[in-house]
């Protein structure tokens, strides 16, 4: 599995809720509080990433800047996921 | 500045072709992801300090503070007669306009037509909501039959107010249309078609054969009264149909 994660920047997000529909991981949420502008942000849930980028392409706000696991770290699990 | 997180590589970030500047959009609105696209293949291209973009009257009027590039404000419907103007002069430079339904296809209509059918070697790029956004939601010609909007509040009739004006089909006629697609921004696959489109555009703009057109069905959250992510729902039932995605005109010969 290739691991993943997002940083979202919180003071930019407008609370849309378009990358949480986007994730096909299901780990994104939205935040309960509030930032500067009054919006609920984007926030990870869980560690399911795997860096797809797909919420960032959907994210109006270019608040979302994704990072992925380099495929020479990740190949090393990556035999065993392709037995399983 | 981007974060280094140990042990990551990055893999997506915002394109240096876009300022700082915060966008003024409403939450979930389409015009930003279409802003930034085209900002990702200026950049993608190299062709930051030879693009020139015109701005439209209308929600993105503010274009300019986004994009990190030349950029020309026309008067409302405008757009393509100032391209035409900016290309003539600068026939080196990468020419766009930018462009929504209010703008290109009512009061712009005129200038649309004929710099299409001059065959202008610019990309006109055109939002099509369903609305005029920045005024509030009113109807314009790109309203579907039915579509309440602060001037149809009891619904588009077609007896009273006309059929929906297919504007992208109509000037795929025109022989200075040269490459003329329909795409989309709201999905993760639909932005990177849209991408694609905006990277054939600006390759085919080298060529000098005529006019690129891409319409964006986009949403709008605040017009229609919706969510975002229900904007993108209806848009997906009830726009989609009339307007499919996909490519209208595509060059035949490329030499
Ligand atoms: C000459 C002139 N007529 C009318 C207006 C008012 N006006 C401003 S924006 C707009 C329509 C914008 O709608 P659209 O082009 O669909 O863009 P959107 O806001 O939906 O992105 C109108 C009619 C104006 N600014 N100038
Ligand atoms: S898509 Fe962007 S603006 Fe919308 S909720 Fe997610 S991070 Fe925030
Ligand atoms: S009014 Fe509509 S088109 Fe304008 S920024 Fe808001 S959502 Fe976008």
């Amino acid at each position: 599995m290739i691991r993943g994660t997002i940083i979202v920047a919180q003071d930019t997000c407008k609370g849309c809720e378009l990358c949480i529909v986007a994730c096909p991981q299901d780990c994104i949420e939205m935040s309960e509080r509030l930032n500067v502008r009054g919006y609920r942000y984007a926030q990870l849930k869980n560690d399911t990433c795997t860096g797809c980028v797909n919420c960032a392409l959907v994210c109006p706000d270019v608040a979302i800047t994704v990072y992925r696991q380099p495929k020479s770290t990740s190949k090393k699990i990556q035999p065993a996921a392709a037995v399983a | 500045m981007t974060q280094v997180i140990e042990g990551m590589e990055l893999v997506y970030e915002k394109p240096q072709t876009m300022t700082d500047a915060y966008l003024h959009y409403c939450p979930g609105c389409g015009h930003s992801v279409a802003h930034r696209l085209l900002m990702e293949v200026v950049q993608e291209m190299g062709i930051q300090d030879r693009t020139v973009g015109v701005a439209p009257v209308g929600c993105s009027v503010f274009a300019y503070n986004y994009m990190n590039i030349d950029m020309q404000e026309a008067a409302h419907g405008r757009a393509c007669a100032v391209a035409t103007g900016v290309k003539r002069v600068m026939p080196d430079k990468f020419i766009f306009t930018y462009q929504g339904d209010g703008d290109l296809a009512a009061i712009g209509t005129a200038e649309t037509v004929h710099t299409i059918n001059r065959g202008e070697n610019i990309l006109i790029v055109f939002i099509n909501n369903g609305v005029y956004g920045m005024t509030g939601g009113q109807m314009a010609p790109t309203t579907l039959i039915g579509m309440k909007t602060t001037t149809s509040p009891y619904g588009r009739e077609q007896a009273t107010m006309g059929y929906p004006l297919k504007i992208t089909e109509m000037i795929s006629v025109l022989p200075g249309a040269f490459y003329v697609t329909r795409q989309a921004v709201h999905t993760a696959a639909a932005v990177r078609k849209t991408k694609k489109a905006f990277e054939k555009a600006f390759e085919y703009q080298k060529l000098n054969r005529g006019t690129c057109f891409i319409e964006i069905v986009s949403n709008c959250p605040s017009g229609w009264k919706m969510t975002p992510v229900e904007s993108n729902e209806w848009m997906e039932k009830n726009m989609f149909p009339l307007y499919p995605l996909g490519d209208i005109k595509v060059p035949t010969q490329l030499n």
